[in-house]
C-alpha cells in the first residue's frame, strides 16, 4: 500500500478524464475509487498526480488500461451459483412463454456471465429464441468476452459454481483446453451482440425482458444508482426482471416502486408499473 | 479489575480476525451492554460460497443486533456489521458501508486490511481498532494504517489466541495502544458506555 492519495487529486483526476475523454467518475463511490487510483499509481510507477494526468491527457492506448484498471472487472461464471438455479428454474421458464427473450448484460466485463446465460439457455433448450446484448465501458474487456479464451487456473472456481448450479453436464462440455487456456465454444456468442456502453451516460437502445447488472451499482454512490436504475426503467418491459448482486438493494431508488420484489435473496425484481 | 482512561469520543469499533476468532467475537457481543454506544463493524474471514449462518450464529448470544450490510446501507450507532461472504466491506465517506467485489487480497474476500484502511480513513482517530486471532497475513497492514492515522489500536494478547499469526503479525508493524485478552478488551469496550 502507498502513501494516501487526497480527495483533491482524486478530482483533480476525475475532471481531466471527463474534459479529455468524456467518461464521468465523478459520481462513483470513493472509498473503492480511491483504491483502484492507489493501485495505479503502483502498477504504472507514477510518483505524483501531474504525471498521472499528463499520461491520462496524453496517451490514448494508455487510457484504455486505465480505464480498465479504475474500473472492476472481477467476475466468475455462475458467481453465486442458486442465483443462477433462480434463473434456470423460475425467471427464463416464465419469459420463454414469449416468442423471444431480450436480455441485456449491463456490463458484462470480460464475459463470464454471458457465457453462463448462453449456457443456461442451450441446457433449458431456449437458446434459439434469445437474443442477448451485452456491453462494458472497456473495449478490452469486451475482446476478452468476443474471444471466449480464460486461463485454465480460473476454471476451477467456475466448475465448482457451475456443479453448485446443477447444470445439465459438465462445465468441459463447453470449451477446449489449448495450453493454459481454454476456449468456449463459439456457438455461445451466436445470439450475442457486444457494445461498448457507458452506464453514467449512455442512452438506453432497446427494450428488454430480463436485465443483469451485477454487482456493479455497488461502485456507484446513490444518486449514480438512482439515475441508473431509472435508466434500466425505461428499457425493460412491463413483466419484465432485473437482477443486481446479492447484497445491493434497488429499496433507496425513487423508481423502487415500478418494481416488485421477485427474490429478495436472490435480489431479482420484477417490473410492475411504468 | 481492568481500566483504561479513554481520553476522545470514539466513533466506531472495527475488528478484524479469522481462524479462531468466531468464538472471541461471540464473547465480545455477548458482553457489550445493549445501549453500547458506538457501531461495531466485523471483518471476519468466512467460506465464500456460505451465505448464511454466520450472522444468525452471532445474533444469538450478542447484545446488540448485527447485520450483513447491504450496500451503502447507513452505519448506525449500537448495530454491529458483519462483512457479507465474498464481498469486501468499506466505509464510504458519509458513514456508509460500500461493498466490493474486487479482487481477493491476501487470498481474502472479504478482506481486513481493507476494512481496516477505508475505515480509518473516515473516522481517523477516532475508531477503534481490534485484531483478533487469525491464520493469515491480511489485517496487518490496514491495522499499520489505522494506527498511522491514529485510531486506538488493541491487539489480542498472541499468548492467548488460538492462533497467533495475525495478532504477531500486526505487532510486527505496530506499537498499538494495548495487548489484551478477550475479557480484557470486552471489559474496555464496556467502559465506553459509561
Amino acid at each position: 500500500m502507498i502513501a494516501d492519495i487526497d480527495l483533491k487529486d482524486l478530482r483533480s483526476i476525475i475532471s481531466v478524464v471527463k474534459d479529455t475523454h468524456g467518461f464521468d467518475f465523478s459520481e462513483y463511490a470513493i472509498s473503492s475509487f480511491k483504491r483502484r487510483i492507489i493501485r495505479i499509481f503502483e502498477i504504472f510507477n507514477f510518483n505524483s498526480t501531474e504525471e498521472l494526468i499528463l499520461k491520462i491527457k496524453t496517451d490514448k492506448v494508455f487510457y484504455e488500461k486505465f480505464l480498465k484498471e479504475v474500473t472492476v472487472n472481477t467476475t466468475e461464471m455462475f458467481r453465486d451459483p442458486s442465483f443462477w438455479r433462480y434463473l434456470k428454474d423460475k425467471v427464463i421458464p416464465s419469459l420463454a412463454k414469449n416468442t423471444n427473450i431480450r436480455i441485456w448484460h449491463a456490463a458484462c466485463s470480460s464475459g463470464e456471465e454471458v457465457y453462463s446465460m448462453a449456457i443456461l439457455l442451450k441446457e433449458l433448450g431456449v437458446y434459439d429464441k434469445a437474443i442477448i446484448h451485452a456491453s462494458d465501458i472497456n473495449e478490452d474487456v469486451i475482446d476478452v468476452a468476443k474471444n471466449g479464451v480464460y486461463y485454465l487456473r480460473n476454471m476451477e472456481v467456475n466448475q465448482n459454481n457451475y456443479q453448485r448450479f446443477e447444470g445439465k453436464g459438465k462445465l468441459d462440455d463447453y470449451y477446449k483446453v489449448e495450453g493454459d487456456k481454454v476456449r468456449f465454444d463459439a456457438g455461445l456468442l451466436k445470439n450475442v451482440n457486444f457494445r461498448t456502453f457507458d452506464l453514467v451516460q449512455g442512452t438506453p437502445f432497446s427494450k428488454f425482458d430480463l436485465i443483469l447488472c451485477r454487482n456493479v451499482l455497488i461502485y456507484f454512490n446513490l444518486e449514480l444508482q438512482d439515475r441508473v436504475v431509472a435508466m434500466f426503467s425505461t428499457c425493460i418491459y412491463t413483466g419484465g426482471n432485473l437482477a443486481i448482486g446479492s447484497k445491493e438493494t434497488i429499496s433507496w431508488c425513487k423508481s423502487a416502486k415500478a418494481y416488485h420484489v421477485e427474490s429478495l435473496e436472490e435480489k431479482v425484481y420484477k417490473k410492475i408499473a411504468e | 479489575m481492568y481500566t483504561h482512561t479513554v481520553d476522545r469520543k470514539f466513533k466506531a469499533v472495527v475488528i478484524g480476525g479469522s481462524a479462531g476468532s468466531f468464538p472471541l467475537v461471540v464473547d465480545i457481543l455477548a458482553g457489550l451492554p445493549k445501549n453500547f454506544p458506538l457501531p461495531v463493524l466485523l471483518c471476519l474471514h468466512r467460506l465464500k460460497h456460505i451465505r448464511h449462518g454466520f450472522v444468525e450464529a452471532l445474533n444469538i448470544k450478542s447484545n446488540i443486533q448485527v447485520i450483513e450490510p447491504e450496500d451503502k446501507e447507513s452505519i448506525k450507532p449500537g448495530k454491529a456489521y458483519l462483512a457479507p461472504s465474498n464481498y469486501h466491506m468499506f466505509v464510504e465517506i458519509g458513514n456508509t458501508c460500500a461493498l466490493s467485489t474486487e479482487d481477493m487480497v491476501k487470498f481474502s474476500r472479504p478482506s481486513i486490511d481493507l476494512t481496516f484502511d477505508t475505515a480509518s480513513y473516515v473516522y481517523r482517530n477516532y475508531m477503534i481498532g481490534i485484531m483478533l486471532s487469525g491464520a493469515n497475513t491480511d489485517g496487518a497492514e490496514g491495522f499499520q494504517k489505522a494506527h498511522q492515522r491514529g485510531a486506538f489500536t488493541i491487539v489480542q494478547n498472541p499468548e492467548e489466541a488460538t492462533i497467533k499469526t495475525m495478532p504477531e503479525g500486526a505487532l510486527k508493524l505496530v506499537k498499538p495502544d494495548l495487548v489484551l485478552d478477550i475479557a480484557d478488551i470486552v471489559k474496555f469496550l464496556q467502559q465506553l458506555t459509561k
